[in-house]
């Protein structure tokens, strides 16, 4: 199972202020099916301008990664550097 | 620090850079060096006007003045529309970016481009310029954050909604999105507290200031061909957006990168190259296109300003129990203020169960925002690291010591989401504060000043070829542009993988044609992510040379062994062979099966997060209101110092680019929206006389998903220095200053009214 | 109009161009000679990327018009080594990594090298003053002071 870190915001206009979603989990394409199969319309925001935090790790491009039983997966905004 | 080298070789040597002999005799060509036969010159026509409707272009005289060979303006440039606008998987808004690059209908700030001309030579593209009639429709205008967000504000954009916001809004606004990052609950965190403080702070624009205006020279011909030399944070980047604004496709453009003469962030997009392979295309002729420092700062991002609100509260014990900041930040012209990584990353150094940060990205008539260094933190440190200072001292509590008891470590949860994995900012509040700065006896109107800040650093797509040359001497051939020093990283990481001497490597950066995409130089990425393909790529160099030299001894290859920069029998049972060095394989491979070589490409992830902490000492006089900087050192959590020189570089020259935010650089406009400094003397930057030596300490928390530990180093050391002088103002003279810059005449009318 | 003629000396070579009256001597030598190691920075003598020595002098070749080279004595950093041996400022600022993107570098080595030649023994609060005409966005300063200190304290002892 991996647990699902979303932000306040995203929680608010998706899962109806849920924050932490568990899913079956699998790589990150198959974690995002599962949670929009959960709250329709998540794929769309969760796929575009999005990184993730897998374990604390950051990943900028993540839908094949394969994400570890029992781990954490956070969501956040893309990051640019200067 | 140095002569520690763990074991290697190279790694945390100082050796001489691989393109350092070009660079002092000016041998090495920066972007306005080129020169093509034939070539014309380029000059661009930009608005005088903050915000105007464009009513016609006529351009008529200019296009029949002799010498004149092509006029451009925004009808000759593809129009991208909203459905288009994000086009491929790259982050940029091709449709605001075209509408920046030329403006459309309306004209946004002083400096928009409106149109451009090529002739034979400068005078007489200036001339051209003069003949080109533009008829505005002059709008009222709206320059800071405020006053943008208000009700009654002249509106940049019709189709412009705030995002972000629930119910989605009818009516358009300059205020782009509003982001949120939480966790806990700030208001019974600070129903906890016993202390809590609550300022406001202001920030204003910033420019990167680097000393190399932008320029291009480019040919395009008649089939849509198109060859662009210029320097930039990205040459793929630069050929990606000329193909997405132009409509062409990618592989009929070859950029060649030139050397470049500083980014910071600010040369991570595109002004001058697409207008020049239009400019080529109608004239049928190579354009060179330089700009003067005034379009440099008319025409060119600079960062946001900023309005905030920062709260803490805190037992008396120092335990902070709940945290919030409300950031409003200026994105220029179109949306993209980096509001968002402020509030991301402002309050991480901190292990705070509450935490609330909002932000605000709001459009004003300024040139449009760009990238520089660590976007969006050192606005919010400058906040967030007064307001803990403010505590400290409230609390009676030693600034270090606040920071020790919250201090974020592993496994403590960000505000944004995610748990910290191995890092070091504890490791540098203990530097920091076994620092002999810390002991050095202060005066009279001195005072000393701590900060800390935070970035998360960055990965990206890296490409690299790693070839085995005949005579044994190793080509390392990457894609993204050296700004700091990378090359002499990535020769210093492939001789330590191959075993061999340092001179025996030469890195190149190629031109799109040479390798595979590499994302823009930037995020402090190159020595971590194309550090890591680098070596992956000489691994493979290394299996193949075992394979060679397994051929030559006619045994396997499990039996042979590289050390040293040599092929040996792995043990005696191996066989009795006399080692064979990289120059004696090189020169067998015709026979062991040909040239040596690795590509590898990859989107490298998991770069490591790093922290840093600055001491800073200032004398205020109060006569004057000048604050001299008397001592600084900067702490930073390198991972692993690869080139322990360009590490101290970047980090001293991070902390004078912070100093000159603090204390005299800001964008100064007029009633009329028109900018009134757009030149080094009244935009002042620090200078040799303004600054002691920088003091710096590498600390070392190796980045685990590195293979020598690397974490980024470029960004951190921009986030800590205004709340350090701030901070360090306030020791000196009981002064808590919340307005950037310091300059001597806010710091003087703050004496003079006892704030 | 007619272009101007200019005979001069150019790093101790006799040199001869034509130039406009509105040329400054960092257009000439940029765009006329060739000699793009001086660099435009800003075009108004606020950078000191452009920083050349007219008989003996630093000045900022922005500020210098093309013709007001006739008879003059120039130099620029094309001709600070002598053949491959390079200057010893400029071998002190590899060694000390005095530069990172490397466009200020040409005109702090010309400018450094005039105060050598005319104040051998600097402070470091002297090196500082001197070279606050020189504007660097890149190193912070701190090894471009350390490498001018050096060579200085080198050269006492040689």
């Amino acid at each position: 199972m991996t647990d699902v870190v979303l932000s306040r915001e995203i929680a608010r206009q998706y899962t109806d202020g849920e924050t932490r979603i568990v899913v079956e989990g699998g790589t990150m394409r198959a974690i995002v099916r599962q949670l929009d199969e959960k709250y329709p319309g998540l794929k769309g925001v969760l796929s575009e301008g999005m990184a993730v935090a897998i374990d604390g790790t950051i990943f900028q491009d993540f839908f094949l990664e394969e994400v570890g039983p029992d781990a954490e997966v956070c969501f956040l905004p893309a990051i640019e550097g200067g | 620090m140095d002569g520690d080298t763990n074991g290697y070789r190279w790694i945390g040597t100082r050796t001489i850079r691989p393109d350092g002999v070009d660079k002092v005799t000016g041998r090495a060509a920066f972007g306005a060096d080129f020169s093509l036969p034939g070539m014309l010159v380029g000059k661009i026509l930009r608005s005088p006007h903050a915000h105007a409707r464009i009513r016609g272009i006529n351009t008529k005289k200019a296009e029949v003045l002799a010498g004149v060979k092509a006029v451009v303006t925004s009808a000759d440039f593809p129009e991208i529309l909203p459905a288009e606008a994000t086009k491929g998987s790259s982050p940029p808004n091709y449709r605001h970016l075209s509408q920046n690059l030329m403006a459309r209908e309306k004209v946004l700030y002083d400096g928009h481009a409106v149109a451009a001309v090529a002739a034979t030579n400068a005078a007489i593209a200036t001339e051209a310029l003069s003949l080109i009639e533009v008829e505005y429709e002059v709008l009222p205008h709206v320059t800071g954050v405020l006053e943008a967000m208000a009700e009654d504000a002249p509106i940049l954009h019709d189709d412009l909604f705030t995002g972000g916001v629930d119910p989605k809004p009818g009516k358009p606004s300059n205020v782009a999105k509003r982001v949120e990052f939480a966790i806990g609950d700030t208001d019974a965190g600070f129903e906890s507290a016993d202390l809590i403080v609550e300022r406001h702070y202001d920030t204003e624009g910033i420019h990167q200031g680097y000393i190399e205006p932008h320029a291009v020279v480019a040919s395009m011909a008649a089939d849509g061909q198109a060859n662009i030399w210029c320097s930039s944070q990205g040459h793929f980047m630069v050929r990606q957006y000329c193909a997405g604004l132009l409509n062409m496709n990618i592989g009929d453009i070859k950029v060649t990168p030139a050397e470049i003469g500083g980014g910071f962030g600010g040369k991570t997009t595109v002004y001058l190259e697409p207008v020049a392979l239009l400019l080529s295309k109608k004239s049928g002729l190579p354009i060179k296109m330089v700009m003067t420092r005034d379009e440099v700062f008319r025409g060119t991002g600079p960062t946001s300003g900023s309005y905030m609100t920062i709260k803490v509260g805190a037992k008396q014990d120092g335990t902070i129990t709940a945290a919030e900041a409300d950031l409003r930040f200026f994105a220029g012209a179109f949306p993209g203020a980096p509001v968002h990584l402020g509030c991301m990353c402002g309050f991480t150094p901190y292990d705070i169960e509450n935490v609330k940060a909002v932000g605000y990205d709001v459009v004003t008539n300024r040139p449009k925002a760009i990238s520089y260094r660590a976007p969006g933190a050192p606005i919010a440190a400058f906040g967030i690291e007064s307001a803990i200072d403010e505590l400290a001292k409230k609390l009676n509590i030693d600034p270090l010591a606040l920071r020790e008891k919250n201090a974020a470590k592993q496994g403590t949860r960000t505000a944004y989401g995610p748990t910290l994995g191995v890092v070091g900012f504890e490791e540098t509040l203990e530097a920091a504060k076994n620092h002999p700065q810390m002991s050095e006896p202060l005066g009279a109107n001195q005072g000393r000043g701590i900060a800390s800040g935070y970035w998360f650093n960055v990965g990206g797509e890296s490409s690299a070829s790693v070839s085995v040359n005949e005579d044994g001497t190793i080509t390392v051939t990457s894609g993204a542009p050296d700004i700091g020093g990378s090359r002499a990283s990535l020769c210093i990481m492939a001789a330590e993988i191959f075993g061999i001497n340092i001179d025996q490597v030469r890195a190149v950066i190629g031109d799109t044609t040479a390798t595979a995409f590499n994302r823009h130089t930037g995020g402090s990425r190159v020595t971590f992510a194309l550090g890591a393909v680098v070596i992956e790529a000489a691994e493979d160099c290394i299996l193949q040379l075992r394979e060679c030299a397994a051929k030559t001894w006619d045994i396997d290859i499990d039996a042979v062994e590289w050390e040293n920069g040599e092929a040996r029998p792995a043990g005696d049972n191996a066989g009795k062979f006399e080692p064979l060095t990289l120059p004696e394989i090189a020169e067998k491979t015709p026979m062991t099966g040909g040239p040596i070589s690795a590509k590898k490409s990859s989107n490298v992830q998991g770069p490591g997060p790093a922290f840093g902490t600055h001491i800073c000492d200032v004398e205020v006089d109060c006569e004057t209101g000048h604050v001299k900087i008397l001592r600084y050192t900067a702490i930073q959590d390198a991972g692993r110092a690869i080139h322990p020189g360009y590490v101290e570089g970047q980090m001293q020259g991070g902390v004078v680019q912070g100093i000159g935010w603090a204390l005299n650089e800001e964008y100064i406009y007029g009633e009329d929206g028109k900018l009134q400094n757009p030149g080094f003397l009244d935009y002042r930057i620090p200078v040799a006389s303004d600054l002691p030596m920088i003091d710096t300490v590498i600390v070392e928390i190796p980045n685990p998903t590195h293979p020598f530990g690397v974490r980024g180093v470029g960004e951190i050391p921009i986030i800590p220095p205004m709340a350090a002088v701030a901070n360090a103002i306030e020791n000196a003279v009981g002064l808590r200053l919340t307005s950037l810059p310091m300059s001597p005449p806010k710091v003087l009318a703050a004496l003079d009214n006892g704030d | 109009m007619a272009k101007n003629h200019v005979t001069t000396t150019i790093n101790g070579e006799p040199v001869e161009f034509l130039c406009e009256t509105q040329q400054t001597l960092l257009d000439v030598l940029r765009d006329e000679l060739q000699l793009t190691g001086s660099k435009e920075g800003c075009a108004s003598g606020d950078c000191g990327a452009c920083s050349v020595m007219v008989d003996d002098r630093v000045v900022c070749s922005c500020l210098v018009m093309g013709v007001e080279a006739e008879g003059k004595s120039i130099e620029t950093i094309e001709g600070m080594a002598d053949g491959d041996q390079l200057h010893p400022l400029q071998q002190k600022f590899l060694e000390n990594a005095a530069l990172q993107c490397g466009i200020c570098t040409p005109g702090f080595l010309v400018a450094a090298k005039a105060l050598l030649e005319k104040n051998p023994d600097p402070t470091e609060t002297e090196v500082r003053y001197w070279l606050a005409g020189n504007l660097c966005r890149c190193t912070g300063y701190d090894k471009i002071i350390r490498s001018v200190l050096e060579v200085a304290e080198e050269a006492k002892g040689a």
